[in-house]
């Protein structure tokens, strides 16, 4: 374990990704079997122990600690695990020595809800802080060393000189602590099969469109829809609804991965069918109905009535064990439309390309378009094929411009992570009619990003100084400071007092040269609703 | 008749900008200028300019000196153990602190009452710095910057181990110590002589005055020079001390592929450490931690403990739960972040 937690802390420390990938793969390469795999597995999320949560550590850290000293302990260092491993109290008699990844593993793996708090006492007792520290984070699963599970895949590659491409196709079907992938790539052993199983593909990824034009003769222009993008595999008569991140949510979408049994690989983005929208076949809702079916692992037949699923389809990678992601993309495009047409049509449609004819009529199509779920344009080339991760000139995002609005800072809480002990998570509102005439803030969103680190450490000043009343962790400010707040929409909303809820908000810019009674109205922030939505709330 | 008793202690006042002693018209550590201050000790949030007539150590009023030229006239030096009169019937009496050189705790009497104002101080062996004095008393105002239970500093002697050992590791690259530029440089190349470190340890300009400040005071640093003018091939492997502001600035470019330290407290805390951008954490401090408060005020066993500057809350909790009456003042200007 002491490992472990020295690469941890290494790699929370190294801000540089090469130096972070050298040190990951000197570690995979150096530390024995199983203990690497496990390690693996923690930094890339693949291990999860459900009689462990962040609640058990509360209550056993509650056991042993003042509640009013833990309290102000949590809040100042920003991280219950860490706070944990700073409290955690010397053990009485001398204890075993510390233990290993796999011994850990193993520990947590067998424990029960009951069992759990003596094992990990144990655990704990047996470690430093620092052991400590790594110990929590592997049980609770939140890392935040900056290692992504593609710098995961880089650093194998590159620790024992085998192609991350290769290793990104094999990794999905392994499970932890991946004796067949090491024994591949260390040993030389051949590589774990992988065409008989529905397993998630990595993703090809676009470039945000800069100021560039591209040429239509050369590059296809799509909708970019605003769900969650996902794959659907479907192999041996099983189905996998995969997201972004290769996470497997057949379980959250059942009525998707019931609807496939033509065996492919597909990719597009899941929506919820607008039920207040007009139209024939029923558009696509804004992301907000979406979200209500997110992160269930289960979901209730009411869900699946009220905001039913359904995939609008961008692109086809291997249909009928033809593997085909190295044809073009117009090739691709028209064995897509063939087999669309051949599903339910209740659950997956195309996602049509634009009839652009050039890139200026692009802009205007884009410029007009009105369709909340959209969030922008994609610009595929032709002739492109699908390669995971993101290529440089293959597929461009395009996403509509941000609208703005003058807020007030209101309420400052400390943030977590990098953000830790800063006043840094915002909450901001608009008047609710002429500051002048008596109107008052209404809190309309909350931001905790969008600042460089220079200006966090003035906001944090500016909320120290300018704090008025403190309610537990909350300080409220004296509502001097206007934000520029950046957001994609805003829809009407009734679990707000302002009766408005923005859509991924973000601090634009500090407006330190602009008074606070300056600052907008909920009037103008109410008129930029999407015009479907408003006719809702008029309905 | 209802009798107009004096509260206790009320001759003391605590003051947004400071402490002031009603009774000889006095402040101790004023955030302004005043015209009788007592300066606990050199670091600029406890010892401004401009005060008619500042009382401190020997060693303190050098280092106001050095900083900014504090008159001949308006300085009066109290060596540690003096006990001065202050008129209006107060006294006061300097006693170490362990913090930095000529850092005191200062013993104030009056009426029979007995009131410690302690500055800043540590528990810790210094070889800079004479060490702290338990001394008895009826209210101990004590700081509080490290007043967490999760502040709990290692001894000295592992922290330079570690610089140590990263040096041996990494061969041709050099060290970058980010340390306050008053007491944390000193300390921690004393304690790297002390560690048997022979080398040259080369300073960044912003040090070269109170590293020799020090060393006219009898503290022995060693062979140091100054970074500037050297070519970088000449510092492989050197260990370079720095003002913590520097760490991440132009300035270092010059310095051959430095690994970033920095010595502090607050590197207890992982995310602390990352903010700064700092590699090598080292957990040194000048002010008690968590462990060192509570045994002192329990050593002091004052009848109260008024808490000055810091996370006040914790410690008054551990007060409540210690059963000891404590209060905690909101004194402004004291740099919250230093050390």
């Amino acid at each position: 374990m002491e490992r472990f937690a020295a690469l941890l802390d290494a790699l929370l420390l190294t801000p540089s990704r090469n130096a972070k990938l050298a040190l990951l793969a000197a570690y995979l390469r150096e530390t024995p079997d199983p203990d690497r795999g496990w390690a693996l597995a923690a930094l890339t999320d693949g291990l999860d122990f459900p009689a462990v949560k962040a609640s058990l550590i509360r209550s056993m850290m509650a056991e042993r600690v003042d509640p009013v000293l833990w309290a102000l302990s949590r809040e100042y260092v920003g991280d219950t695990a860490e706070t944990a491993s700073l409290l955690w109290p010397d053990p009485v008699s001398e204890p075993l020595p510390a233990p290993g990844v796999a011994e850990v593993v193993a520990a947590l793996g067998e424990a029960s809800r009951s069992t759990a708090p003596a094992v990990l006492a144990d655990l704990l007792d047996r470690l430093d802080t620092r052991g400590r520290h790594a110990l929590l984070k592997l049980a609770t699963g939140a890392m935040r060393v900056g290692i992504s599970t593609r710098l995961a895949k880089v650093a194998f590659a590159q620790a024992f000189g085998v192609s991350v491409e290769e290793v990104e196709e094999y990794w999905h079907g392994q499970t932890p602590p991946y004796a067949p992938l090491f024994a591949w790539a260390d040993r030389g052993a051949p590589p774990p099969r992988t065409d008989l199983l529905p397993l998630f593909r990595p993703f090809m990824l676009a470039h945000p469109l800069e100021a560039e034009t591209l040429n239509l003769s050369e590059y296809a222009a799509e909708w970019k829809w605003d769900g969650i993008r996902v794959q659907i595999a479907h192999v041996s008569g099983e189905t996998r609804v995969y997201s972004r991140s290769g996470d497997d949510i057949s379980a959250t979408f059942p009525e998707i991965a019931a609807a496939l049994s033509t065996p492919c690989v597909l990719d597009g983005e899941l929506l919820v069918r607008g039920v207040h929208q007009r139209g024939t076949a029923g558009g696509a809702a804004s992301f907000n109905a979406l979200q209500q079916r997110l992160g269930r692992k289960r979901v209730s037949n009411v869900m699946l009535a009220d905001y039913p699923a359904f995939v609008r389809l961008y692109d086809l990678l291997i249909e009928n064990g033809e593997d085909l992601r190295e044809r073009p993309w117009d090739q691709r495009r028209a064995r897509l439309e063939a087999l669309a047409a051949r599903l339910d049509a209740t659950r997956f449609d195309i996602s049509p390309v634009i009839p652009a004819r050039d890139f200026d009529e692009l802009s205007e199509i884009r410029a007009r378009a009105r369709d909340e779920a959209i969030e922008g344009v994609m610009l595929k080339r032709r002739d492109s094929p699908y390669v995971a991760g993101r290529r440089a000139g293959l597929w461009f995002k395009w996403k509509r411009d941000p609208l703005l609005i003058d807020c007030v800072l209101m309420y400052a809480q400390r943030g977590s992570g990098k953000r830790s002990s800063f006043y840094s998570d915002f909450t901001f509102g608009c008047w609710n009619g002429d500051p002048d005439q008596g109107a008052e803030l209404l809190p309309v969103g909350k931001a905790y990003f969008g600042f460089t680190d220079a200006e966090l450490k003035l906001l944090d000043r500016h909320v120290r100084q300018h704090t008025v009343a403190k309610f537990g962790p909350v300080r409220e400010t004296d509502k001097s400071l206007v934000f520029e707040i950046a957001f994609d929409s805003v829809h009407a909303s009734k679990r707000h007092k302002s009766g408005l809820a923005m859509r991924f908000p973000r601090i634009n810019r500090i407006r330190t040269d602009k008074p606070a009674h300056e600052a907008d109205r909920l009037e103008t922030l109410r008129a930029m609703i999407a015009p479907e939505n408003a006719l809702d709330r008029d309905q | 008749m209802v009798c107009a008793m004096k509260p206790p202690f009320s001759w003391l006042r605590p003051e947004p900008t400071g402490l002031y002693i009603v009774p000889a018209d006095a402040w101790i550590d004023p955030a302004r200028a005043v015209d009788i201050a007592l300066v606990t000790h050199g670091h600029a949030d406890h010892a401004r300019a401009g005060h008619r007539q500042t009382i401190s150590t020997p060693e303190t009023l050098a280092i106001m000196s050095l900083r900014y030229g504090v008159g001949e006239t308006g300085a009066r030096a109290v060596v540690y153990g003096e006990r001065i009169s202050l008129g209006g019937g107060v006294s006061a009496t300097f006693l170490p602190a362990g913090h930095v050189l000529g850092s005191a705790q200062i013993l104030l009497e009056h009426a029979g009452e007995r009131v410690i104002v302690t500055g800043d101080y540590k528990r810790r062996p210094d070889p800079t710095c004479a060490p702290f004095a338990v001394t008895p008393c009826d209210v101990f105002v004590t700081e509080a910057t490290f007043g967490l239970p999760v502040f709990r500093h290692p001894p000295i002697g592992e922290e330079i181990a570690r610089l140590l050992a990263a040096r041996e590791n990494e061969q041709g690259r050099c060290i970058l110590v980010g340390a306050y530029a008053l007491g944390k440089a000193q300390r921690v190349i004393a304690e790297l002589r002390a560690a048997g470190y022979r080398e040259t340890i080369w300073l960044h300009g912003a040090m070269e005055r109170m590293c020799r400040l020090y060393q006219e005071h009898g503290v022995d640093l060693g062979n140091l020079r100054p970074v500037a003018g050297v070519p970088r091939a000449a510092l492989a492997n050197a260990i370079v001390i720095c003002p913590p502001s520097a760490l991440n600035d132009r300035w270092s470019c010059r310095l051959p592929d430095p690994i970033t330290a920095m010595a502090s407290g607050w590197m207890r805390v992982r995310q602390r450490v990352r903010q700064r951008g700092v590699e090598l954490p080292l957990v040194i401090s000048d002010h008690a931690d968590w462990d060192e408060l509570t045994q002192t005020i329990a050593q002091v066993n004052p009848a109260e403990t008024w808490i000055t500057h810091g996370r006040e809350e914790a410690l008054l909790r551990w007060c409540e739960l210690t059963q000891r009456k404590a209060r905690a003042l909101a004194l402004v200007g004291y740099e919250d972040e230093s050390d």
